[in-house]
């Protein structure tokens, strides 16, 4: 019986909540390449306004970037929360109905005791109107699998969890909130795209959506062999081939996506200082290859640094952050150089994810240069943000696949010629239980 | 009758130390060639504060004369504290003007008012982050037209930074100082410190980017004599 219920819609509105998320990665992005993240001192209002009813015409300066960002978050959490809703199929609808009869009489109340916050009162009422409305005949589908509606919920949480963190950034003026803000953002965004992948016709087609245990991967009826064993033999063989790639390949894509997230972690920490360019060039250091961190050193650097805004002053802390987010980026080139070296000859999907992961940090590699030639142009730091994203993604993305695929359970059967005419240097090793398995 | 004669007393000695009190005078010159200035590009390219300006503003870090005078630099008393008079001190006043802050340094005593004015037709908001404890970070909105913002800091601080986060190239900073003797450098790089009580002293000279620590002199002020200390700072 099929885990997804078979709706191709559901898997655009996943694509379509990622996508958003990517913007919206952007628009953070944007904001803080900027300095503009206090643009808006207030929060969750906008100088006073509800921020769907603050006037364009004020949009000025930084605010126009700080309150796109504000909308487009409200946006993403309005698909998040759909989508959480659309992953309960059918089931959703009476939570639907009374939360919106709830909301509805939210607004209405708000209308009637505090007639000067009206905007409130509308965007609560409509929100209630429309859930409540939708109610009646949406979901219409069968609900998912029970660990992807859980992952809708954490989704959900995640992304107001989010917002609150982005507010209180703001309330407080506390950069530590701003790195955990951006942290999660980078979550989330991985988040929404596995959830895009799960609801998709390739994870349905090609994997088996519950997690296995190992008796039943081992079981002749259900397990990875019998995957392969109810294939016709041509379709065996692009399989294996397919499937069959070293068994330690998952432990560098898993080791290679961490550090990409230890990387983006290095990157949102040096952002939040807000001390602009810690070292002005680049591939050397201060015209070193190591720079010189000493009190005077720094005190020099200060003094020749010309701000154009309103730069924290650069401190020896800030530099030593920079070199090592220098070296963290050579150590993930190598370490996805590896992975597409070990994956070189798959076909499929974890080939193609292997490969269009090495593009991206090479592009990555370039931005950051660039980043430190254009001496932090907003465009180039914020594509920088959004490439590493990707770059985060796209591991996340191959470690999954590479972890659900039956071939690469941990005592995995072997692949035989017999079983799959491939050359033995193709099979994957396994313990005594695959040789049980086998016999 | 001894209430009369407490005050004649008491007038009497404060017109004995104003007449004891000298003035301290000097100049302030830059050796070395500085970094040059640069194009404050994102305010030329704002759709609303680019209108202000025919050419393209630029920083002014190091405002040097001819002579190497030296302006924006701060000269003041080392270590004296508690002799502020603030409070009873006419405001002092930081101008929200063609979106850049003027002046960008300024001195003010601890709890003297500071006044923060918006003169342009756009909104900008006043962020103040300070680094002494004592002194207290704030943020408001200031709508083209409103009331001036007022300030007060009771801690001494050096270059306490004020920035509008609307228009992030907009930035200013306040030294507060704990009494009332120090001055500002102007365009010809001199200052003057007035009412200084005779006495030997560290006069320390800061400039943001020059001496942001501070260059120190000794210096004795003698009753009735105007002490007069140069400084020259340096830039690498």
């Amino acid at each position: 019986m099929p885990q997804i219920p078979n709706n191709s819609w559901l898997h655009r509105f996943a694509l379509l909540t990622a996508l958003a998320t990517f913007l919206l990665l952007g628009a953070g992005g944007l904001v803080t390449s900027h300095g503009v993240g206090m643009a808006v001192p207030d929060w969750p209002n906008t100088y006073g306004y509800n921020p769907f009813f603050f006037p364009f015409s004020k949009w000025v300066g930084g605010i126009f970037y700080e309150h796109t960002h504000r909308l487009l978050a409200s946006v993403v959490g309005m698909l998040t929360g759909i989508l959480a809703l659309w992953l309960h199929g059918r089931a959703a609808r009476p939570f639907m109905r009374w939360t919106g009869a709830a909301l509805l009489i939210l607004g209405i109340a708000n209308e009637l005791l505090l007639p000067k916050r009206w905007a409130d009162g509308v965007v609560s009422g409509a929100t209630g109107l429309v859930m409540l409305g939708s109610s009646f005949f949406w979901p219409r589908c069968e609900p998912a699998a029970k660990w992807l509606r859980r992952l809708g919920w954490i989704a959900f949480v995640a992304v107001v969890l989010q917002g609150v963190l982005g507010g209180l950034r703001v309330v407080l003026s506390d950069d530590a909130l701003g790195i955990y803000h951006a942290t999660l953002a980078q979550l989330f965004f991985a988040l929404t795209c596995s959830i895009a992948l799960f609801t998709g016709k390739y994870w349905q087609k090609s994997f088996s959506l519950e997690p296995q245990s190992e008796e039943d991967l081992l079981n002749p009826k259900t397990g990875g062999a019998s995957v392969l064993a109810s294939r016709p033999a041509g379709e065996k063989e692009r399989l294996a081939r397919t499937l069959a790639p070293p068994l330690n390949l998952r432990h560098w894509l898993v080791g290679t996506t961490a550090l990409i997230l230890f990387q983006l972690v290095l990157g949102a920490t040096m952002r939040h200082q807000h001390a602009g360019l810690a070292i002005p060039d680049f591939p050397l250091a201060y015209g070193r290859l190591w720079p010189a961190t000493d009190p005077e050193s720094v005190a020099r650097y200060n003094e020749r640094r010309v701000e154009v805004v309103a730069a924290n002053p650069i401190t020896a802390f800030q530099i030593d952050l920079q070199m090592a987010h220098r070296i963290v980026a050579a150590l993930i080139v190598g370490g996805v150089g590896l992975c597409a070296w070990r994956v070189k000859r798959i076909r499929g999907l974890l080939g193609a994810i292997v490969f269009a992961w090495i593009g991206l940090v090479l592009v990555q590699a370039a931005l950051g240069a660039a980043t430190v030639w254009s001496n932090k142009a907003a465009d180039i730091a914020t594509a920088h943000v959004l490439v590493g994203a990707l770059s985060l993604v796209t591991g996340v993305l191959s470690c999954i696949v590479c972890f659900r695929s039956p071939e690469f359970a941990r005592d995995t059967i072997v692949l035989s010629p017999v079983t799959t005419g491939v050359p033995d240097d193709h099979s994957i090793a396994a313990g005594p239980a695959a040789a049980q398995a086998q016999s | 009758m001894k209430t009369h004669s407490f005050i004649l007393v008491a007038g009497f000695a404060a017109f004995l130390q104003a007449a004891a009190a000298a003035d301290i005078t000097g100049t302030v010159t830059l050796n070395g060639t500085p970094p040059p200035e640069r194009a404050i590009t994102p305010l030329k390219d704002d759709p609303t504060c680019g209108k202000f300006y025919t050419e393209m503003p630029t920083t002014h870090f190091f405002v040097v004369g001819p002579n190497k005078e030296l302006a924006d630099v701060i000269v003041m008393l080392k270590g004296v504290s508690g002799k502020s008079t603030g409070a009873s001190a006419p405001p002092a006043v930081i101008d929200q003007k063609g979106c850049l802050y003027g002046p960008q340094i300024l001195a003010i005593q601890t709890n003297q008012k500071l006044l923060v004015r918006n003169s342009d037709p756009v909104l900008h908001n006043v962020h103040v982050t300070p680094a002494a404890s004592g002194n207290k970070e704030e943020n408001q909105a200031q709508m083209p037209g409103s009331p001036d913002l007022t300030f007060t800091f009771p801690a001494a601080e050096n270059f306490l930074r004020v920035k509008c986060d609307v228009h992030p190239w907009m930035f200013a900073w306040i030294t507060v100082v704990d009494s009332p003797y120090f001055a500002v450098t102007g365009k010809d790089g001199t200052f003057k410190i007035s009412n200084v009580p005779p006495g030997k002293y560290t006069l320390t000279a800061l400039h943001r980017k020059a001496a942001p620590t501070g260059m120190d002199k000794d210096i004795e002020v003698k009753e009735g004599e105007t002490a007069k200390v140069d400084f020259t700072l340096e830039v690498k």
